[in-house]
């Protein structure tokens, strides 16, 4: 019966439509680790900050989720940025284990203030779309998460545009690969911190627009995601963009056929199963340089 | 210019004024202090929240009410407490409770934290009312202590099994096939456990059983399964979130059995599904803790909670309820000693309240007079169906698609 491949396909595909926004998740979490060099434990709080003002911005101003992008996307970046500048570098001192305790700071301060002015309610939108389905074949796909895909991909697209052809992304990967030359060629290496960290979040501002449409926020919301994302950055080699969206692509789908035919407690073995022989056989990850 | 001498007798004049009513206070009865006991932090924190809601209520109602009367009008002083959504937090709390010196203990929600909560307060002799709670555990270990006023788990998919056959046998047995879809922590592998053996013993097939972790981030796989089975009655046994998902999802994939029907949680029993997801709740049918719909407290009760821009959950109304139990019994003890109120509750024929249920009677700290309601969304809105004595409208089903 499940080897029916009316089933099958919709379980690919709707394991490509979640992965999509996996791999946004995971795509903010690396820039930031490829650069800073930081493990940023804030990540699963930042995106429920971001999905709590996707959700504000439909239940006070009626703004769509999908229009709402630019803006959630830009306040993402300006909240990242002055993170950033303001309490991470300042806190940290220059020292790694420092910024490893600071994220893990402001991730308890912002759960527990979503927790105080939201309080432990799950929320979720209600749109036109948000039970309507697009037929590919014999599968049925919800529009939402064939949105989030399309969108993912797009945005996954002009981060990679921008790191791989403009004079920032040079500068970005300048720094991530050697901070001291960077530093004497006149790149300005705190901003270049910032402003990694800032396109970071806005990445997980596209994934709020995407996500909220067919999901919920709760204060505890980002931890559920945060754990694939970690996987996956390290899936696909810590660091790399590419890694990260071909990882976030086959978390999901392996997510989705696991939970098929393993049903959804064992399946998400399925994940860790992969991760442990990566980490055994190709510990770099699947796109990572060879230390 | 104030002086250092015109300052301190001021500031002596108005501490007697602010001190004043406390020597009002010394002059009526002392207070009775309550523990209100329930995980208001953690993975929990929306059901804690709301039952303290619905303690708070009660307690200020029978405040405004002249409090106590047997105790000269003593009014009821809550001690708030974190059960944090651990049990072990629970027991701490009630450690805390018990050297402040509460008459008695009102808590704590969720099945795993009243284990543990009754434990410790059987150690100091502190009645303890259980407002939820469903695990028959609680009131099986033989605890003079623990009293709890709703129905528990057993009781409630018993009444659930007998229920769903008579509206299949009514409407001319359209449905034969059955898929569990339940979570994996006690309250759901349990539920599933004693359905997928009670059903084939009234002639259904239960097809499938799934289950899935909390939280799920999508539900597709298992809509799909579900849409390879294409079973006559859904049964799904969780947590809101992941039943608002696994709902969504069937909706999108077209799915759509004979009837979904849920035992304890589900759209039938929440006006906030009800309002998020209006599209999708029509037909939905659970068996659940309710409220007596005929009775006339229920509606200004729930404009109130509403006021205060909460969902009138069954969370609210059982705590709300259990406050008033505990009450009862003080007002008959006519004294805040722990083993009076304890004797008082063992005895309590309480009935004022606007809970469906019989008489009350304590067999071993249950209240064999609690018993669930079966409700379905109609029209929008949340209607009794089962049984006759509460009916507000008749059964649809099968739904039709």
């Amino acid at each position: 019966m499940l080897w029916d491949p009316a089933i099958l396909l919709s379980a690919v595909l709707n394991g490509l439509t979640t992965g999509a926004v996996y791999a946004l998740v995971a795509l903010g979490l690396t820039l930031i680790y490829g650069v800073l060099h930081i493990i940023n434990f804030a990540h699963g709080a930042a995106l429920m900050v971001a999905l709590y003002a996707v959700y504000l911005l439909k239940e006070r101003l009626g703004l769509d989720p999908y229009m709402a992008l630019p803006f959630v996307m830009a306040g993402m970046f300006v909240l990242g940025y002055f993170l950033q500048r303001v309490i991470i570098s300042r806190a940290s001192h220059g020292k790694d284990e420092n910024i490893l305790l600071v994220t893990l700071g402001l991730s308890i301060v912002l759960e527990n203030l979503a927790l105080v002015w939201f309080k432990s309610d799950t929320r979720s939108i209600d749109t036109a779309y948000t039970l309507s389905t697009v037929e590919i074949g014999p599968a049925l796909i919800a529009l939402p998460k064939l949105i989030a895909f399309a969108g993912a991909m797009v945005v996954a697209a002009v981060l990679l545009w921008v790191i791989r052809r403009t004079d920032l992304g040079r500068a970005i990967r300048a720094v991530a690969k050697e901070k001291q030359g960077a530093k004497l060629m006149g790149i300005d290496v705190e901003r270049v911190y910032a402003l990694s960290f800032a396109i970071g979040m806005a990445c997980l501002g596209a994934a709020a627009c995407f996500l909220l449409p067919a999901y919920y926020v709760n204060p505890q919301v980002g931890s559920g995601f945060v754990l694939i994302a970690f996987t996956i950055v390290v899936l696909g080699g810590m660091g790399s963009f590419a890694g990260a969206l071909v990882g976030g692509l086959l978390i999901g789908v392996v997510e989705s056929l696991g939970g098929l035919f393993l049903g959804d407690s064992l399946g998400q073995m399925g994940i860790f199963a992969i991760f442990i022989l990566v980490l055994l056989f190709r510990p770099q990850g699947l796109f990572g340089a060879r230390a | 210019m104030t002086t250092r001498r015109t300052f301190l007798t001021q500031s002596a004049a108005a501490a007697a004024v602010l001190s004043a009513p406390w020597v009002v206070r010394a002059h009526s009865a002392t207070p009775v202090k309550v523990g209100v006991l329930h995980p208001v932090t953690g993975a929990l924190a929306y059901s804690g929240q709301q039952c303290r809601l619905g303690a708070l209520l009660a307690i200020e109602d029978i405040n405004k009410a002249g409090g106590i009367k047997a105790l000269g009008g003593a009014k009821i002083e809550a001690l708030l407490g974190d059960a944090q959504s651990r049990p072990e937090a629970g027991s701490a709390e009630v450690e805390k409770m018990n050297a402040a010196g509460v008459s008695a203990i009102v808590g704590a929600y969720a099945s795993a934290i009243c284990l543990a909560t009754t434990q410790t307060a059987a150690k100091y002799g502190l009645p303890h009312v259980v407002d939820v709670g469903v695990a028959d555990q609680i009131v099986e270990r033989g605890l003079k202590n623990t009293f709890r006023f709703g129905p528990g788990y057993r009781t409630c998919t018993e009444r659930a099994i007998t229920d769903l056959v008579a509206l299949n046998d009514a409407a001319g047995k359209p449905a034969k096939t059955v898929m569990i879809v339940h979570e994996d922590s006690l309250f759901g592998t349990g539920t599933a456990a004693l359905l997928s053996k009670t059903l084939p013993e009234h002639g259904f097939e239960v097809k499938e059983v799934v289950k899935h972790p909390n939280p799920t981030r999508d539900f597709n796989n298992i809509v799909l399964r579900m849409r390879s089975v294409n079973p006559d009655i859904v049964i799904p046994a969780n947590y809101y979130n992941e039943y608002a998902l696994l709902l969504r999802a069937m909706k999108q994939q077209k799915v759509s059995p004979k009837a979904i029907y849920s035992v304890l949680g589900g759209a039938a029993s929440s006006y906030k599904f009800l309002k998020e997801f209006p599209d999708v709740a029509n037909g939905i049918i659970d068996c659940n803790h309710w409220f007596n719909p005929k009775d006339a407290r229920v509606a200004p009760l729930k404009a109130r909670v509403e006021e205060k821009g909460a969902y009138f959950s069954y969370e609210v109304f059982m705590t709300y309820v259990s406050v008033y139990l505990l009450v009862d019994a003080i007002e008959r003890a006519k004294s805040t000693d722990r083993a009076a109120i304890t004797d008082a509750l063992a005895s309590s024929t309480f009935s004022d309240h606007l809970m469906p249920y019989g008489p009350t009677k304590f067999v071993n700290g249950q209240n064999t007079g609690a018993q669930p309601l079966l409700t379905q969304v109609i029209d929008g809105d949340i209607k009794v169906i089962i049984p006759e004595a509460y009916r507000q409208a008749n059964a649809q089903f099968p739904v039709k698609a």
